[in-house]
């Protein structure tokens, strides 16, 4: 429900890009987000076509480059990669980790003409 | 005209000036690839960062309240303000529609802005930041936020308060912070309440806290019954040292 408010932002950011750049249009817009980042991917899309009508972004094709999860395991003491909150530790198994990164909502870059 | 976000009166807000060095069109661009690299709730950020520079400078201490509907956080809320007689507090309500709850703050004897988000599922830092405002806090004040109960969406947004606190009663299940585990993975301190119902519902408390540990090794884990009082002495003491230690932080400035 909150990628509306995400998809609003995103508009935010591309309009302040628009002024500053001298754009009219975005073609193409890649966002990076995190496992752990609490973003329904397809609602975020959807909404994300919903709130550009009327921007530069209209009709711009979105795309989403998945981060992976980092932890860091208390059983081993490594920095891990994780495949989801509830993952053990790839390295030995261990399920005592603190995330570390993983819950990044980025605009990546535009492709603008 | 808002100085802190430059918003009109309740209308969407602006930051001025840009990250990166303009601030003016330089013409129509080349085609091509602009690198962005803004986070996207970079606004709400800053104006959280904002929100907590004001209590910093107050030495006001302030929880951010996420749960389920119906966990009991306003009911603990009002324990709380009675256990609490003498500091001076006031308390952030979110919710959808109505007043409800902060009409019951105020009837427990605490000065309470009410946030109507009408559709929105979450408080932003930009709804908190003018509540601080009318709020106009003394020092050394604890702040309650209670968000919007939904387990989901609050994750997102940093408020600028101090401890994110989970509340988590014990008829909702032993596996709940592990189907919502980025609320409980950011959350500081979570309370389990209702505990005096426990043994009529089955409720496994050692499970609770080991799933609340499985999703944070971190996170301190409270057992209280607003009904009975059972823990709210723990959870005042809580309070109170992290009163204690934001307003000597405030002093020592």
């Amino acid at each position: 429900m909150h990628e509306l408010s995400l998809a609003r932002a995103i508009r935010e950011i591309v309009e302040d890009e628009a002024r500053a750049r001298g754009f009219r249009r975005v073609l193409r817009l890649r966002l990076e987000i995190g496992a752990f980042a609490a973003v329904e991917k397809s609602a975020l899309a959807f909404a994300f076509e919903a709130a550009m009508q009327g921007s530069p972004a209209e009709g711009a094709e979105l795309e989403i480059i998945d981060l992976p999860g980092r932890a860091h395991c208390y059983d081993c003491g490594e920095e891990v990669e994780l495949a989801g909150r509830l993952a053990p530790c790839p390295r030995c198994g261990g399920e005592r980790l603190r995330p570390t990164g993983g819950d990044e909502m980025r605009v990546k870059d535009m492709e603008v003409a | 005209m808002c100085t802190t976000c430059g918003c009109g009166d309740g209308g969407q807000f602006h930051l001025h000036g840009h990250t990166h060095g303009h601030s003016h069109s330089h013409g129509p661009a080349e085609p091509g690839l602009v690198a962005v690299e803004t986070a996207i709730l970079s606004k709400n950020d800053t104006l959280a960062a904002a929100n907590r520079r004001a209590l910093a400078g107050l030495g006001a201490f302030s929880v951010n309240l996420v749960s389920s509907p119906g966990a009991g956080k306003t009911t603990l809320l009002c324990k709380t303000i009675a256990a609490l007689n003498g500091t001076p507090l006031a308390v952030i309500e979110g919710d959808q529609q109505t007043t409800c709850d902060a009409d019951r703050i105020r009837e427990a004897g605490a000065r309470a802005v009410q946030i109507n988000t009408g559709k929105g599922c979450h408080l932003d830092a930009h709804m908190v930041g003018h509540a601080i405002d009318d709020l106009a806090l003394v020092p050394a004040s604890l702040l309650f936020i209670e968000n919007v109960g939904n387990l989901v969406c609050p994750a997102a947004f940093d408020l600028g308060e101090d401890a994110r606190v989970a509340i988590l009663s014990v008829t909702e299940g032993e596996d709940k912070p592990l189907k919502y585990a980025d609320i409980f993975a950011t959350a500081r301190l979570a309370i389990l309440t209702k505990i005096d119902l426990a043994p009529h519902c089955d409720a496994d408390l050692d499970a609770y806290e080991a799933n609340l540990r499985r999703v944070n090794p971190d996170i301190e884990v409270m057992r209280v019954s607003a009904k009975t009082g059972e823990g709210v002495g723990a959870w005042i003491a809580w309070l109170r040292r992290g009163l204690a230690a934001k307003s000597l932080g405030q002093a020592a400035e």
